[in-house]
Parts: C-alpha cells; sequence; structure tokens
C-alpha cells in the first residue's frame, strides 16, 4: 500500500491542476480582445473638427493649434526653477504641486505639466525647451472663434464628462465634445471619426509598438464642414443692439424657416471659452444667477406674449367666422366682464373693425373676439380647446423640434390644463387674459418670430433651423417641408392689412423705414416676479413682432426686451433697425439707431435686488450709457457698416 | 504501454518521447517569453533562447554520454557523485557568486552553473545506494538517521547559501523514505504538523489548541480498545501547542519579510485593505500579473508568439520560474491541460517503471527521480497559478537555465539507463 501514496498524490495534483487551469482560463476568462487587454494600449487619433460658416461663407469658427507643456517625471534631471518657472510664468509652488501630481500619477508616463501655452509663450519657450529633460512641448488642436458673437449660437466645446462618456461609448477620457449650440447639434457631424491605434506596452507601461503590425487599428476620419443659416453681419448688429439689455431675438427667413440671427443679451465672447482660462471663465458665466449669460434668452425665455398675441386671436375669429373685417366693436376704455374690468388705451366709445383693433391694440374688441370663440361651441371647455388647437398649429405651446440645443415647450392652456385648474366650472370669462397674450398664454421669442413668419407666409411655416448646408449631405427634409397652419390663406389679408397700418398710423408709426413696408405688432407684458418670495411688479417687457417686406417677406422677426417697458419703447424700435440692416444694408433711421445705442437697462436690473424701495414703467427715467461707452458702441457700429 | 520486446536497447521511449516533447515545448516557451523584438536567429547568444538552444544541445550530448557508461558505475560511483557534489556546495562559500541574494552559482567566464542543480541527482544516488545496502533496515533508528543526514547535509548547505526554494526540494526524499519502509506514525506526524502550522497561522494559537484538544480527546474517548492513561492525549496536546507557538515565533521573527509576506498573502491573514493594496503591488504582482495572463488565454490561447503579456514583459521571471504562464496565455486551456497530463503521466510512468525494477538501488533511485519531479511540478504550477506560496523553483524542462536542464537531464537518464538494464538484472 505504500506504493499508493505517491501515486495518488500525482493524480491528486494532476486533477486539481487541470480544475484550476478550468477556472482560470474556462469558467473565469473575459472574452479576449484587445480592446479589453490591459496589455495593449489604445491610443487615438484626432480628426480635424469641421469648420462653420455663415450663410455668406464668411467662415465663423475654425481651430488653433495649442500648445501644452508635458513632463515625464522619470526623465526629469535637476533644472533651473526658477528660470523655468519665470519662463512657464508660474510661481514654484504651482511648479512643485504639479510636478508631484504628475509623480503621483505615473512617473513613467507623459502628464499634461501646462495647457494651452500662448503662441507667444510658445515661441518663447521652444527655444529653451532642449535645456529641460523630462519636459516636451505637445501640440493639440483647439477652436478658434473667427469673431466674436453668436456664442449662444456656435456654442464651445470642452471634455467630456462621465455621463457623456456613459451614454456614448465612442467617447473616452479627455476627448472634446460640443457643449452648446451648434458645436453640440451637429457634434457628430464636426467632430469626424477618431482613429484608433493599438499599441503593446510592456509593465512599465512603455510603447513597444504597433500590436500585431497595426492589424486592428483603424484611420480617423475627418469632421465635415458645416454652413449655418446665419447672416453674421445681421447677428453682429443685433448683438450690439442687445449691449446693455437683457432679451431675445431671432430673425427668420418665412419662405426657409432659416434663422438668419439669434440674439440673446447679455452675451459674452465665445472666445472666453476657449483655451486656458474656459473653466475659470465658464464658472464666471455659470455663477452669474442674475444675468445668465448662459441662458439663451431667445431660445429658453418664456414670457407671456402680450399683444402680439392678438394677431393669433383674430385670425381664430376670422376663422370660426365670429368676426368679420367689418365688423366694429365699442370699446369703452376698456371691457367689462363679470365683475371685472380690463383697461385699454382707447377712448371711451372708439369703434373699431380689425384692422383698427389690431392698429390700435384695441383690448376690448380682442376679449370680445375670444368670449366668442370660446362661446361658440356648447361650452367653453369645448371653445378652449378649439381655441388651442388653431394656435398650436403655429408651433405655440411645444418644442418646435428643431436643430438647436436648448429650447422651451411655451405654453398653450388647452382643455385638458383648464380641467386641471378649474375643475368645477368654467366659462369663457374665466381665461379672458388670454385674449391679450397674457394670463396663462407663454411663449419663446423664436416661437414668436415662427408665428409671425407663418403669418407672413399666409398660413404655412417651416420649422426654424440652423442648417444651411452641411458637405456632402442633405438638409433633413422636417426642415425642409412646409407645415400647414389651420387658418385659411384668405383670413391672413386683413391681419396683415393690420400689421401694416401698426406701422403706418398705430403704435409703430414713429418707427417707420423709408422705402420699406413693414408689417409690425408691439407688446407690453407686465411683469412680476418673486425675490425672496415677496412677489413684486417690475416695469414691463418690450415686445415687438414684425416682417417685411408686406408682399414678399424676406425676414420675420421678434424682439424681446426684458423691462423695457412699452413695445416700441426698445423692442420695436431694435426690429425695424434689424430689418432695415437686413434689407437695405444701411441704416436711415440713425435716430432710433442712437437711442438704442445710448441708453441702458442695467439700473433695471438691479433694482429688485437692491434692497431699497423702487419705481416702475412710467415713473422709471431712462439711464444713459457713460460716454466712452457710447463711443465703444459707436466704434463698432461703424466697424459693422463698414463691412 | 510498451511491451518489453518492443522496447529498442531496452530504453523506454515513453518517458523519452514525454522527455523531448517537454523540452521542445518548454523551449518554445522560452522563445516566447524572452524575445524582445522580431526572432533573427535561433541562435542568438544575447537571448535566452538563443543560450537554451545550446543548453539543449549539450544536454543532448550527455544524454549520450549516460546511455552510453556501463551501468554498475552509477552505483558504485555514487558516493565519490555525492562527495563532488557536496565539495561543490562547500566550495560557493569561497569562490560562489551573488545573484538575486543567493550564493548558488560559480560563474565560468559568462557562463554560471549551479551546483545545488546537479547535488540533487547526486543526493539521489547515494540514497539509493544507502537504502539497497542489505543491511540497512528503515525501521531502525540509527539507520533512519544516517539516510537523513545524507539528505539533510547538501539541503543544510543550500540553505545556508540562502536559497530556500531548492532546500525544500529535498523534502521530496520523504516519499522514498516511506516507500521503503519509514514506519507510517512519521507520515501521520508530518501530515498533522503540517495541518497544525497552517492552523495556528491562519487562526491563531487558541483556536488550534481548542481544535487539537477537540481532536486529540475525540479518539481517545471514542476508541474502542482498551483505555491507557489520559496522560498520552495530554502529552500530545501540549507538545502541538508548544509546536503551534514555534511556528508563530518562526513565522514572526524566523522568516524574512518577503517570505513572511508570501505566506501572509497565500493565508490572506492581512485584512488591512491599504496594506493588502501595498501588498497587490509588491508582493503579490508576480502572482497577479501570471494568474491574469494564465487567464487571458481563455480556452485556446492567444497562440504562440502572440501572448500581449508575454510580448509586454508583464510577468516577471517569465522564463524561468514563471514559464508556465506563458503557456497559459499562449496556449490556453488545452495546451496548459496538456503539460499538466504531461507531466503526471511522466511521473507515473517512472514510478511504475521503479515498482518493475528488480534491484533496489535502482528501485530507490526511480522512486527518488519521481519524488524530486512531482515536487518540482506542484510547487512551481501550484505557485504560478496561486495555489500555493511563492517558491521559487524551476519547472523541470521548461525554465530557462542550463544548469536546471542538464541536471533534470541527468537525473532522468541516469534512470532511464539503469531500468534499461533490468532484464540483465539476474
Amino acid at each position: 500500500m505504500r506504493k499508493l501514496l505517491l501515486l495518488g498524490l500525482v493524480t491528486l495534483v494532476g486533477f486539481v491542476f487541470i480544475a484550476r487551469l478550468y477556472y482560470l482560463q474556462v469558467h473565469d476568462a473575459v472574452k479576449y480582445s484587445p480592446l479589453n487587454d490591459s496589455a495593449i494600449k489604445k491610443e487615438f487619433t484626432y480628426p480635424k473638427r469641421g469648420y462653420v460658416y455663415d450663410r455668406n461663407g464668411e467662415l465663423l469658427v475654425a481651430n488653433q493649434p495649442s500648445y501644452d507643456v508635458m513632463v515625464i517625471p522619470r526623465e526629469v534631471k535637476p533644472l533651473d526653477t526658477l528660470e523655468f518657472c519665470a519662463l512657464l510664468k508660474i510661481t514654484k509652488e504651482d511648479f512643485l504641486k504639479t510636478y508631484d501630481r504628475a509623480y503621483k500619477y505615473s512617473p513613467r508616463l507623459p502628464y499634461v505639466f501646462l495647457s494651452n501655452l500662448s503662441k507667444d509663450d510658445y515661441a518663447v519657450l521652444q527655444e529653451k525647451m532642449r535645456k529641460y529633460d523630462g519636459f516636451y512641448i505637445q501640440k493639440r488642436s483647439i477652436r478658434t472663434y473667427r469673431k466674436s458673437i453668436g456664442a449662444n449660437v456656435l456654442g464651445d466645446i470642452g471634455e467630456v464628462n462621465n455621463i457623456d462618456i456613459k451614454n456614448d461609448a465612442y467617447y473616452s477620457k479627455g476627448d472634446l465634445i460640443g457643449k452648446q449650440g451648434v458645436e453640440k447639434t451637429y457634434e457628430k457631424t464636426l467632430r469626424g471619426v477618431k482613429g484608433t491605434k493599438f499599441i503593446q506596452k510592456d509593465r512599465f507601461n512603455r510603447d513597444l509598438g504597433p500590436f500585431e503590425n497595426g492589424k486592428f487599428d483603424t484611420i480617423a476620419k475627418p469632421g465635415k464642414d458645416i454652413t449655418i443659416t446665419i447672416d453674421s453681419k445681421l447677428q453682429e448688429y443685433g448683438e450690439l443692439l442687445m449691449t446693455n439689455k437683457r432679451g431675445g431675438i431671432i430673425a427668420i427667413e418665412p419662405s426657409s424657416g432659416e434663422i438668419l440671427a439669434m440674439i440673446a443679451g447679455p452675451n459674452y465672447d465665445p472666445n472666453l471659452l476657449v483655451g486656458r482660462n474656459r473653466s475659470d471663465n465658464y464658472n464666471k458665466l455659470y455663477n452669474d444667477s442674475l444675468a445668465k449669460p448662459l441662458f439663451n434668452r431667445s431660445l429658453q425665455g418664456v414670457y407671456e406674449p402680450g399683444s402680439p398675441f392678438k394677431l393669433m386671436n383674430a385670425l381664430i375669429g376670422l376663422q370660426e367666422g365670429v368676426i368679420s373685417n367689418e365688423e366694429k366693436i365699442t370699446c369703452y376704455a376698456g371691457y367689462k366682464y363679470a365683475n371685472r374690468f380690463m383697461k385699454c388705451h382707447c377712448s371711451i366709445g372708439r369703434r373699431n373693425n380689425l384692422i383698427n383693433g389690431i392698429q390700435e391694440s384695441c383690448n376690448a374688441y380682442f376679449a370680445t373676439t375670444y368670449r366668442r370663440i370660446l362661446e361658440k361651441p356648447e361650452n367653453a371647455r369645448e371653445g378652449i380647446e378649439l381655441w388651442s388647437k388653431h394656435a398650436k398649429s403655429f408651433g405655440l405651446g411645444n418644442y418646435l423640434n428643431n436643430d438647436l440645443a436648448v429650447g422651451q415647450k411655451g405654453r398653450i392652456p388647452d382643455r385638458a390644463y383648464y380641467k386641471r385648474v378649474y375643475p368645477e366650472r368654467f366659462y369663457s370669462t374665466y381665461t379672458i387674459s388670454n385674449a391679450i397674450g397674457q394670463g396663462e398664454v407663454a411663449t419663446t421669442p423664436i416661437q414668436l418670430a415662427n408665428m409671425t413668419a407663418a403669418i407672413a407666409n399666409r398660413g404655412y411655416y417651416y420649422t426654424p433651423h440652423i442648417i444651411k448646408n452641411i458637405e456632402g449631405e442633405s438638409i433633413h427634409e422636417r426642415f425642409t417641408t412646409p407645415k400647414q397652419t389651420t387658418i385659411n390663406k384668405q383670413h391672413f389679408q386683413p391681419v396683415i392689412e393690420g400689421m401694416l397700418q401698426v406701422y403706418k398710423k398705430g403704435t409703430a408709426k414713429y418707427l417707420q423705414i423709408d422705402g420699406i413696408e413693414i408689417c409690425g405688432k408691439t407688446g407690453t407684458v407686465e411683469n412680476f416676479i418673486k425675490v425672496d418670495s415677496t412677489r413684486m411688479q417690475l416695469t414691463d417687457h418690450s415686445i415687438f413682432v414684425a416682417f417685411a417686406p408686406k408682399d414678399d417677406p424676406k425676414i420675420a422677426i421678434a424682439v424681446f426686451v426684458e423691462n423695457g417697458y412699452f413695445g416700441n419703447r426698445f423692442a420695436g424700435k431694435m426690429a425695424s433697425l434689424m430689418i432695415e440692416k437686413y434689407l437695405k444694408n444701411k441704416i436711415s433711421r440713425t435716430d432710433l439707431e442712437h437711442y438704442v445705442l445710448r441708453h441702458t437697462l442695467e439700473h433695471e436690473y438691479e433694482k429688485p435686488y437692491s434692497g431699497k424701495p423702487f419705481k416702475i414703467n412710467r415713473e422709471t427715467t431712462l439711464e444713459t450709457v457713460s460716454d466712452e461707452e457710447f463711443e465703444k458702441l459707436n466704434y463698432l457700429k461703424a466697424q459693422i457698416d463698414s463691412r | 504501454m510498451i511491451r518489453e520486446n518492443q522496447r529498442r536497447f531496452g530504453f523506454d521511449w515513453l518517458t523519452i518521447i514525454i522527455y523531448l516533447i517537454l523540452v521542445g515545448f518548454g523551449y518554445l516557451n522560452i522563445m516566447s517569453a524572452s524575445h524582445t523584438e522580431e526572432v533573427t536567429s535561433y541562435l542568438d547568444m544575447s537571448q535566452s533562447y538563443g543560450k537554451q538552444l545550446i543548453f539543449v544541445g549539450i544536454s543532448l550530448v550527455i544524454i549520450i554520454l549516460i546511455l552510453s557508461v556501463e551501468v554498475k558505475f552509477y552505483e558504485r560511483f555514487s558516493s565519490v557523485i555525492y562527495s563532488i557534489g557536496i565539495l561543490a556546495l562547500l566550495g560557493l562559500f569561497v569562490f560562489g557568486k551573488d545573484i538575486n541574494g543567493a550564493r548558488s552559482w560559480y560563474g565560468i567566464g559568462s557562463m554560471t552553473i549551479q551546483p545545488s542543480e546537479f547535488a540533487k541527482f547526486a543526493t539521489a544516488l547515494a540514497l539509493s545506494k544507502y537504502l539497497s545496502n542489505i543491511q540497512t533496515n528503515l525501521k531502525n533508528i540509527k539507520d533512519q538517521i544516517k539516510a537523513a543526514i545524507i539528505v539533510f547535509l547538501p539541503a543544510f548547505l543550500i540553505l545556508l547559501q540562502n536559497d530556500a526554494g531548492s532546500t525544500l526540494v529535498y523534502a521530496s526524499f520523504f516519499f522514498v523514505f516511506y516507500r521503503e519502509g519509514l514506519q507510517q506514525i512519521y507520515l501521520v506526524i508530518v501530515f498533522s504538523l503540517a495541518i497544525l502550522g497552517v492552523l495556528a497561522l491562519k487562526f491563531g494559537i487558541t483556536i488550534t489548541a481548542i481544535i487539537t484538544a477537540t481532536v486529540v480527546f475525540g479518539i481517545y474517548f471514542f476508541r474502542q480498545k482498551k483505555r491507557t492513561s489520559l496522560l498520552q492525549p495530554v502529552i500530545i496536546l501540549l507538545v502541538s501547542i508548544i509546536f503551534s507557538y514555534g511556528v508563530k515565533l518562526f513565522y514572526n521573527h524566523g522568516l524574512k519579510p518577503h517570505q513572511q509576506n508570501r505566506i501572509n498573502l497565500w493565508l490572506r491573514l492581512e485584512k488591512d485593505p491599504a496594506k493588502l493594496e501595498l501588498m497587490r503591488k509588491r508582493e503579490a504582482y508576480n502572482l497577479i500579473q501570471s494568474e491574469e495572463a494564465i487567464s487571458s488565454g481563455g480556452l485556446k490561447g492567444k497562440g504562440f508568439m502572440e501572448g500581449t503579456r508575454t510580448t509586454g514583459k508583464f510577468v516577471p521571471e517569465q522564463d524561468t520560474d514563471y514559464i508556465f504562464s506563458t503557456v497559459g496565455e499562449e496556449w490556453g486551456f488545452l495546451g496548459s491541460s496538456a503539460v499538466v497530463i504531461l507531466f503526471s503521466i511522466l511521473i507515473l510512468r517512472i514510478l511504475y517503471l521503479a515498482e518493475q525494477q528488480k534491484s533496489q538501488f535502482s528501485r530507490v533511485y526511480g522512486y527518488g527521480v519521481a519524488s524530486i519531479l512531482f515536487v518540482h511540478f506542484t510547487i512551481n504550477i501550484g505557485m504560478v497559478m496561486g495555489l500555493i506560496p511563492t517558491v521559487g523553483i524551476p519547472l523541470p524542462f521548461f525554465s530557462y537555465g542550463g544548469s536546471g536542464l542538464m541536471s533534470f537531464t541527468i537525473l532522468l537518464f541516469i534512470f532511464i539507463k539503469l531500468d534499461s538494464n533490468r532484464i540483465n538484472e539476474w
């Protein structure tokens, strides 16, 4: 039996080993791929990111080289730190801190010591670099914005965060991705496809050369250039007009839905978000919780539309046959309903037909219209459903489903909405504010501009969009097929006539431009906010919508100026100037221009946060910008004029 | 199985074929593990695989020499060979060369020779000679001591040279003793002490004592035979407690830190995650890399020279002690199982042949060969796969190294020569 001990042990060990091998190699094994092999490093080659051009072929966004100082701590030899720090413009503490961090990361691997050197620093440093062993300069490509305009349109790129990586396996740490604007929506077009190189590493993570002679490697595909619908000159002009004000301007070409200009105030220079100071600057913009420069008011600002919405009610009234072109409705300097009274600017007893109603923005006229619409079916609930369907057909109350990075639904209340608010009883008078574009109705400037474009087109619109052309690709068909509204074509004629009269004789008669038939509508919206949970009223918002020329509309525009008071004080002037700039490429109404540039609303915005009592609307005085500031603005204006 | 009349020249060709397969396959793996860039020449002497090819060539010459020498030579000259071995080991203290902290090598030009490798077969020969002496009886304590001295002398010298791994290999002669008549009680004691030692380290002395007491008194009370005094189990318990203390003491003070850490890792004694993480980076680095390399091979492996971890030299010592991880990575489960099976068959075959021997000298020697191969095989592959603590000894026929390959060749082929003569033994 003694013979059996070793015999048994050998057999046992053999079985144990095979079992262990089975466990390690078959049971526990991960499917092998060079992608999950820690001995294989993936290295990416980044393609050129696509350029962005404006509608006239002007280059807006391009790439520029950027230089990073890299360090491999193990290879660093004693150096003259003082001189080196002076060259890099850093302190010795910074140097030691960064070096320490690099060393902790890995003594053998390259680490970004200092990122985004300026070209000048690079030029100086380049010559002295060989004195410093272990340090070298690496070139990267970053964005450059050729004009300091359109930050809200163009957006910016930055390093991917963990969520991006989780959502899209394409990205890995350190990759750049579009964060806002066009850079975000056309990320996939602009970025191209990065190439991958698989590199065999040794245990110190040093390169040994291509894995399997590059069998698995892929080549980078360059990003495509895109042309956007923005007219950079109009954009620049609009941004100039918006200086020292908050609000949004959207200009659309009605015949195509192309966005000609998209201005959000306050604005910032897109180059702030490029390069070394990106995160500092971004945090500054992000933390400005009052002015909110990153908040794109032209797309995200949800405001009550005010009087321009009367156009909507007029169209619905005509379509439903509850009003006619000729019928006159008496205004009692207001409109009495139930036990309440809605004031109006008209003198007592004035009788307005439709065109006069629009021209004078008569509250009583549209309150009557609205009530009639709601009371046309059996009950007001049916009526509100009917009304909201018409309004929604203009793209209001929902996302436009376009190619812009951000957006808001706004609100067009319907039966379901009021069922929640008024579960018991519901009468047309409950919601009479909707007649004049206040109350529950809310829109964004782009929705209002789109509504204006639909009116200009006499009944249809193209989804407003920013993309004009992609190298070798066609534009999505949702941007090239017109969307019909529920209003018949003939009903637009009187409304447009009314809008023309707004300029000729009505609320915008001082804003006329020689030689252009502009159709417009002013709006003034009451403005309540909550500061520290106390509700307070601020100066009204100034609103204006317009399109021109009347018979062959080339531009439809919506302007929204926060706390600008009545419609033609700021918004109307800015809209007229924009139209003239776009159609004539020069400004005849320099008086309007002077007024807009000279005045600032910054003090208005400070009021609620000053802690002191303040006055609004009629009781405020307009403040002017300093002479230096005005001179600067005029200089900028001259630059635009000379283009 | 090859029948007697088919044995050409009387050699056991199955053993020889397995030997050749193992050496050839081992060579391929050394090539994989040690090549740096493109393989330009198989005889590139700057590379391990170039040198190894020379060693294989020398081994073949040695085989021919061994097989052509008169068979009685080995028995007659065993004492001489043993003496030379011991002298060579002693000589190291004067002329030896330090490599990796062990003074185990003679340097001759650029070559090094490790006498501890050659001392194995010398010891096996001497022991065979002694045990096959008609007057030797292993039941006799005097003879036990003499036999033990033959084994312990080289083992002790090697331990002094700081090569604990090679020393451990001499424990394989225990199997020989046992086969040749050492009392059963020794086997029981060796296994009990081994278990006691592990228990003491893993669970501490108190728990070990409780377990021991339960077992010892359990056996005492449930024994059906007549009861002797309680003294016997009490003494056993006391001795085991003292032994546990001894093991603990030895672990804490007798072992070098790296040895301590290896056992620590194996028994998972460290609970502090920070220290454990540090250990994973230092002491366990080899082991983790080796296990990952084997695991990444999967069922079929990545193919010859395609192992990414092997190419990247992720596993240190991969052409020597950790050569089996190359097999695992490049040849997968199929290849590495084949190696395990080949080794098992080889050892079993030698055991079978040893039992067939008519001369006791040949039988004891054969048993010695099987035991030495078995211990090397078990410890090396067990270590590479993380089953036992790290002990640096080579995998026979596989690991890079001239001394190792030649000494294993000599060890094996002396037995093949002895075996070939068994028909003429009468």
